[in-house]
């Protein structure tokens, strides 16, 4: 039986966590992020070392400090809700034009029948649904690890939207004539010099770990190695959707806290790969097919028929 | 000066012969002032005024589209629908010039001229849904994303509308005058109906392609690796029902505009496209209960999902294979052109299933469309009959071109 105790860090253990999450920073930010810019969306092995954050359900305390923060990092309109107002817990909110990320409430049937909070926002996947399907490559996995959006290129499809297996970017259908798609970015324009994204900045109880992907992953190991009576033994994200810069550990199933766990582990374009390979393959075949069964045709044709009636130059009676 | 007056006189004589059918202005526009026309002219009226709506308020003025639910009925009928339904040029352009079944070449222009007005339209579509239209061009000319399935429909719809475009010329230069040209395009046929299979088995493949990205958020009983076969070999059915009905439809109300041979074909063609259709939408239900097996969904069935689906494929697959089999046993052209309409339900019940109905079917609170994006729809199908018939009074589609020396 778990005591109430052990759900609430205790002082110790918690400035052993703050201090792992610093150094998880400190390396992140050490320049080594930049160094990682040889990544190439096509090669998972090299999203170890991409920029990303663990995000810790078990300290989240649903403050939506973050939410705020976001708002105030990307000059997003205010929020709608004061981050004070708690009814906005009572349904379940997705992102949305003016949100890049919002904080969830979940009952769930752990132990300590403790409600969880889930911050959602743009996972970040290493092969990213979204950028798959762009047909315009608006959007794409920058070498350090967001995924970006370059509204000059977008023509407004929404194919992302229909993509992303998080449902995750957002459309501005009030817009008449310059409508963009809208979702996180993992603060790209702060990591670029240096600065936290704004949510994990404001943070107010650490639930929030910026980092490399690698580091973070061995980060939330620790965690649940020392820890296994807090945590579910699975880090969500390591292997999702072909895994993803943004992870999540959690002491509840996740399944419970509004992440999806159907995705499997194939990156996402890969649904697509088999099919586009297909392309090459009929542009190839078919000419010479279908030019033989014309061959074909016409001879018997002329075969069954004297008068010369075929396409060039045929006659045009039925 | 009098040359001046004579070339008045003949350009103004050409306008009246080619654009007012040979009435003048006034004649013209009373011929025009029907039942018919009036409410057509209003529907438009009414989906213009959407449209002026959509680019001064945006997309949710008039669509129930949402961050769930990207895609209405404009993508999902304007795209979704129209392509496989304008399989019509590629089915019967194929059957014509590459198989050398020339029993069906007094329909074949009829089916070029089709198709061709369906992906005309379905850019009017997009035009509509995209959120920057003036960018269309983008993926041709200006930013590539080869790794989107998307990427290719955008390339196939632009190079197929081209190349019907040159398949229908021929027609569209013989209404002009134009016989040296006429006789150029004429050479291209066989070329431009190979490259024509090509970009349609390729695109009509890749709108079902572009749903193998949601898995999960798809139905499970419509999702498959097997979508751009279903789409593939459906589109097929489509085109060939599509031919029968707007055959149909012309033996009733544009016969003045067809010649005899025409219109002494169609039984004989409606009973023969309608054994194909029969044979096509039986290998496609084929396809679909192996896609059910290959996921092993049987499960399902029995969910109120699996009730919809099992209607879809036994009400507007299965059923209309087996009447089309029974009724070109009997002879019957009328059932065989109701049961044509019936498959021609089927497939937009299908489309509009995978883009719309059972997309994200797990989410709550999901509004399909709005009205005004239905009327608008109705709008721009309304203008593409009056283009189509338009053209039909004009150029030589319903029958064969008279002049000798054209041949």
């Amino acid at each position: 039986m778990k005591s109430r105790a052990d759900a609430k860090p205790n002082v110790s253990r918690r400035s052993f966590l703050q201090g792992a999450a610093a150094a998880g920073a400190t390396i992140a930010m050490g320049g080594n992020l930049r160094k990682s810019n040889a990544a190439n969306i096509q090669q998972v092995s090299d999203s170890d070392g991409h920029a990303g954050v663990l995000v810790d359900l078990t300290r989240c305390i649903g403050c939506r400090i973050c939410e705020a923060a976001c708002v105030a990092a990307n000059d997003l309109p205010e929020l709608e809700a004061p981050v004070e107002d708690k009814t906005v817990f009572e349904s379940r909110r997705r992102t949305d034009t003016r949100t890049y990320t919002v904080v969830n409430r979940y009952a769930t049937s752990d132990a300590l029948g403790d409600p969880v909070y889930e911050k959602v926002q743009c996972m970040h996947c290493a092969e990213p649904a979204c950028a798959s399907a762009c047909l315009v490559g608006a959007l794409h996995k920058t070498p350090e690890g967001p995924v970006i959006y370059d509204q000059d290129l977008c023509i407004g499809c929404r194919y992302c939207l229909i993509a992303c297996p998080f449902n995750i970017p957002t459309y501005e259908y009030d817009r008449a004539l310059d409508p963009k798609v809208q979702k996180c970015h993992m603060c790209y324009h702060r990591i670029s010099r240096g600065e936290l994204p704004g949510c994990v900045a404001e943070c107010p109880v650490d639930a929030l770990t910026y980092g490399r992907r690698r580091d973070l992953i061995k980060l939330a190991r620790n965690r649940i190695r020392q820890y296994p009576d807090r945590y579910i033994d699975h880090i969500y994200g390591e292997h999702e959707a072909g895994g993803t810069s943004w992870l999540y550990i959690s002491g509840a199933p996740f399944d419970d806290v509004g992440l999806p766990t159907d995705l499997g582990t194939q990156p996402f374009p890969v649904y697509t790969k088999e099919f586009l390979s297909f392309v090459p393959l009929v542009l190839v075949v078919w000419p010479a097919l279908l030019g033989g069964m014309y061959l074909m045709s016409r001879a018997r044709e002329q075969e069954d028929d004297t008068e010369d009636i075929h396409v060039h130059g045929g006659s045009e009676r039925p | 000066m009098t040359q001046h007056a004579a070339h008045v006189d003949t350009s103004s004589s050409w306008i009246r012969d080619k654009i007012f059918q040979g009435l003048s202005p006034g004649e013209y526009l009373k011929s025009l002032l029907t039942g018919i026309n009036v409410v057509a002219g209003l529907v438009i009226i009414a989906g213009l005024a959407l449209i002026v709506l959509r680019f001064t308020q945006g997309l949710e003025a008039i669509t129930g589209a949402s961050h769930d639910q990207p895609w209405g009925l404009l993508l999902g009928v304007g795209l979704f629908c129209a392509v496989p339904l304008s399989a019509t040029g590629y089915v019967v352009g194929s059957a014509v010039y590459l198989f050398g079944m020339r029993q069906y070449r007094p329909v074949v222009k009829n089916a070029v001229l089709i198709g061709f007005l369906g992906y005309l339209f379905a850019v009017v579509f997009l035009l509509i849904d995209l959120g920057r239209p003036w960018r269309i061009y983008y993926p041709l000319f200006v930013a590539y994303g080869p790794a989107s399935v998307m990427f290719l429909v955008a390339w196939h719809v632009a190079l197929y509308l081209s190349v019907q475009f040159l398949e229908f010329s021929p027609d569209l230069f013989q209404w002009l005058g134009l016989r040296k040209l006429r006789r150029w395009a004429r050479k291209l046929t066989v070329g431009l109906t190979i490259f024509g299979v090509i970009l349609s088995t390729l695109h009509q493949s890749a709108l079902g392609a572009m749903y193998l990205l949601t898995p999960g958020k798809l139905h499970p009983l419509w999702y498959s690796p097997y979508l751009p076969w279903l789409f593939f070999v459906s589109s097929i059915a489509a085109g060939l029902a599509m031919v029968i009905v707007v055959s149909a439809l012309t033996g009733r109300f544009l016969a003045i505009r067809a010649d005899a041979p025409y219109l002494a074909s169609l039984d004989y063609i409606t009973l023969s496209l309608g054994r194909g259709a029969a044979l096509v939408l039986f290998t496609y239900f084929g396809l679909k209960l192996l896609s059910i097996a290959h996921g092993n969904h049987w499960n399902l069935l029995a969910t109120p999902y699996g009730y919809w689906f099992l209607f879809e494929i036994l009400g507007l697959v299965l059923l209309p294979s087996i009447l089309l089999l029974i009724a070109t046993r009997m002879n019957s052209v009328p059932l065989v052109r109701y049961t044509a309409l019936l498959t021609l339900v089927g497939i937009l019940v299908n489309r509009l299933n995978v883009s719309l109905f059972v997309f994200n079917w797990n989410l709550p609170h999901r509004e399909w469309f709005h009205w005004g994006e239905a009327l608008v729809v109705v709008a721009v199908i309304t203008m593409e009959i009056l283009v189509y018939r338009w053209i039909v009074n004009r150029m030589p589609v319903l029958r064969a071109h008279e002049s000798p020396e054209d041949s």
